[in-house]
């Protein structure tokens, strides 16, 4: 049916073709948007209200929600800050040493170079999954479970991180540049350091952003690694709240905890969208 | 000349100390995994109650074992369902607003917007998501209501306990959170097609429909066959959604576990012959679809 929209749509005017445009833009962003809004109203009402039915306007029952949310079992603000730790260390390592390799082929002309760039290339696509086993095996073996450095460490190696910073360097970082900071006497590591890193500011924003939220959102891994309540990030402990018997539950505490991990990012995503898509568009045409 | 190569020798040290973290952080958290996972999957080694068997040298026992079980082929038929659910509307929908992102002649207002939201879903945590879809769709939830309270059905549907529409449920989300992505790529890429050939079309009074069928669609074969390629591997690891919807259990009826959650089945019951085994086969896919990936991607010289 779309299809012949597209085919016809050369027989409308284009006034007819914005209007359509328009009509399914529309439609689509609503469909992007009602669970949210859903989510928002459902978290404000209290668990009698949710069970009387639907309804889209929000009611009062936020901070009771939150309040029991809060009292009860589940450890969600010690959550939230495992959370933020990880993901916060996991963007600024990721981000500095993959920008560091990216710097390191780019710049300097050595032996294993030809060897290395078509390396890192070739094992970009290996899901973490695949390794998982071996992975969680070295990180008990090291005494590693339930420690937090397994998970922020391996960031240090991201090869797609690294090919952002390579090819956004390729197309903002003359050479001569790092020759005249050498000329001024500059050692390498602070040419690193001082010259290179704030000139890839915008790559190093959207990718801090991308590694961030990637971190924030990853359960495979720390599901098999964190067994203590205590370390747990927020994605466990809403797998925890899916397999607990949920009906006996309080539906508006369930719908609390739902926003609590889900409207941080949104709230931030929408401050800073114009630079994250222009990112993804950015790595699109590169790649 | 000789003055610069000894200078250049002399800084090209550097490259590899700059490399060392990557290197060393490589090989150790993921080079050696790899290899104790493909060591593993030689191994018999699992826990039956609470007697351990193993670690026992098998050969290639694992494998046969996982060819031989069905079970393999259910799972890996149910990501490939669940992701061709997932695709095609996908892919028509990118495709679709890509093309009125990038008409120049339609002028969209707000597009900024539009591109901002269909965006969005994609950085929403997938367990939350996850979650929030089984409160929603659960038989007593909103979305049953809703369909009650507006007369559309008489007695609640039960989504989860139907295998068309969890599968259906999985592909949406999965669809809702990657079409955007998919869109802002597409969309680079037509915005990169040099537009005096649309210019010349247009001259030639090709319609706004053989445009897109004959000059934008062909030019934009590199970046189709790789989302559709990294798509897959995307499908591939499909995970967080189907395992937290169903609770890790892929019902009804094991119609939508897919091959990570049996997998991870694996690695909670400490079963890592079998582990190990699948790793293998599911890193060998990847490799596969990866080089298709990397051929393309390396053939591709419009995009310099």
């Amino acid at each position: 049916m779309e299809k012949k929209r597209l085919r016809t749509g050369s027989g409308l005017s284009v006034y007819g073709r914005r209007l359509i445009a328009y009509i399914v833009l529309t439609l689509i962003s609503f469909f992007c948007l009602f669970w949210f809004y859903v989510l928002f109203v459902n978290a404000t009402r209290s668990n009698g209200e949710l069970q009387s039915g639907f309804t889209l306007i929000p009611s009062t029952h936020f901070l009771t929600n939150w309040k029991n949310l809060l009292a009860g079992t589940i450890p969600v603000l010690k959550g939230m800050l495992n959370s933020m730790v990880v993901s916060t260390l996991n963007a600024i390592l990721c981000v500095y040493f993959s920008t560091m390799t990216a710097y390191a082929i780019h710049a300097y002309d050595f032996k294993l170079k030809k060897y290395i760039y078509p390396f890192i290339l070739m094992v970009m696509m290996i899901p973490s999954q695949v390794t998982a086993l071996g992975f969680v095996k070295l990180a008990s073996g090291m005494g590693l479970e339930d420690s937090f450095i397994p998970l922020v460490i391996p960031s240090i190696a991201a090869p797609v991180t690294f090919f952002y910073m390579k090819q956004y360097m390729e197309s903002t970082l003359p050479l001569s540049l790092i020759e005249a900071a050498r000329i001024d006497g500059s050692g390498e590591f602070r040419t690193f350091n001082h010259i290179v890193l704030p000139l890839m500011k915008p790559a190093v924003a959207v990718q801090a952003i991308f590694s961030f939220v990637s971190s924030w959102n990853n359960y495979f891994i720390p599901a098999l690694l964190l067994h203590d309540d205590k370390k747990k990030t927020l994605p466990i402990l809403i797998a925890q709240l899916r397999s607990a018997d949920w009906l006996k539950f309080d539906m508006g505490q369930v719908y609390v905890m739902i926003a609590f991990s889900i409207f941080p990012v949104i709230i931030v995503y929408l401050i800073l969208s114009k630079h994250i898509v222009q990112g993804v568009a950015l790595g699109g045409v590169k790649e | 000349m000789n003055k610069k190569n000894a200078k250049a020798v002399r800084y090209n040290k550097w490259g590899y100390i700059f490399l060392m973290p990557f290197i060393l952080v490589y090989m150790v958290f993921q080079f050696v995994p790899m290899v104790t996972t493909i060591y593993n999957s030689f191994f018999e080694n699992y826990k039956a109650g609470l007697t351990q068997v193993g670690p026992n040298f098998v050969g290639l026992g694992n494998y046969q074992k996982l060819f031989e079980s069905g079970d393999l082929w259910i799972y890996a038929k149910n990501t490939l369902v669940i992701w061709v659910m997932c695709f095609i509307p996908q892919i028509f929908l990118s495709l679709l607003l890509g093309a009125w992102f990038s008409d120049v002649q339609l002028k969209l207002k707000g597009s900024r917007f539009f591109k901002t939201v269909i965006y969005l879903p994609n950085l929403i945590m997938a367990s939350a998501f996850a979650m929030l879809f089984f409160t929603l769709f659960s038989d007593g939830g909103p979305i049953n209501s809703l369909l009650m309270q507006i007369g559309f059905i008489d007695t609640p549907y039960k989504f989860l306990s139907n295998t068309g529409s969890a599968r259906g449920i999985i592909a949406f989300l999965n669809c809702l959170m990657w079409f955007g992505n998919t869109t802002i790529l597409l969309m680079a890429g037509m915005m990169g097609i040099d537009t005096s050939l649309f210019e010349a079309a247009e001259v030639d009074g090709a319609t706004s429909g053989q445009i897109f069928f004959k000059i934008t669609l062909p030019l934009l074969r590199p970046i189709l066959v790789y989302v559709l390629v990294t798509s897959l591997l995307g499908g591939l690891q499909l995970f967080d959604v189907p395992q937290i919807l169903t609770n890790g259990t892929g019902d009804p009826v094991r119609s939508t576990m897919t091959m990570i959650m049996y997998l991870n089945r694996h690695l909670f019951s400490k079963n890592y012959g079998m582990a190990g085994a699948l790793s293998v086969v599911l890193f060998i896919i990847t490799a596969i679809l990866s080089l298709v990936v990397f051929k393309v991607t390396g053939n591709d010289k419009r995009k310099g």
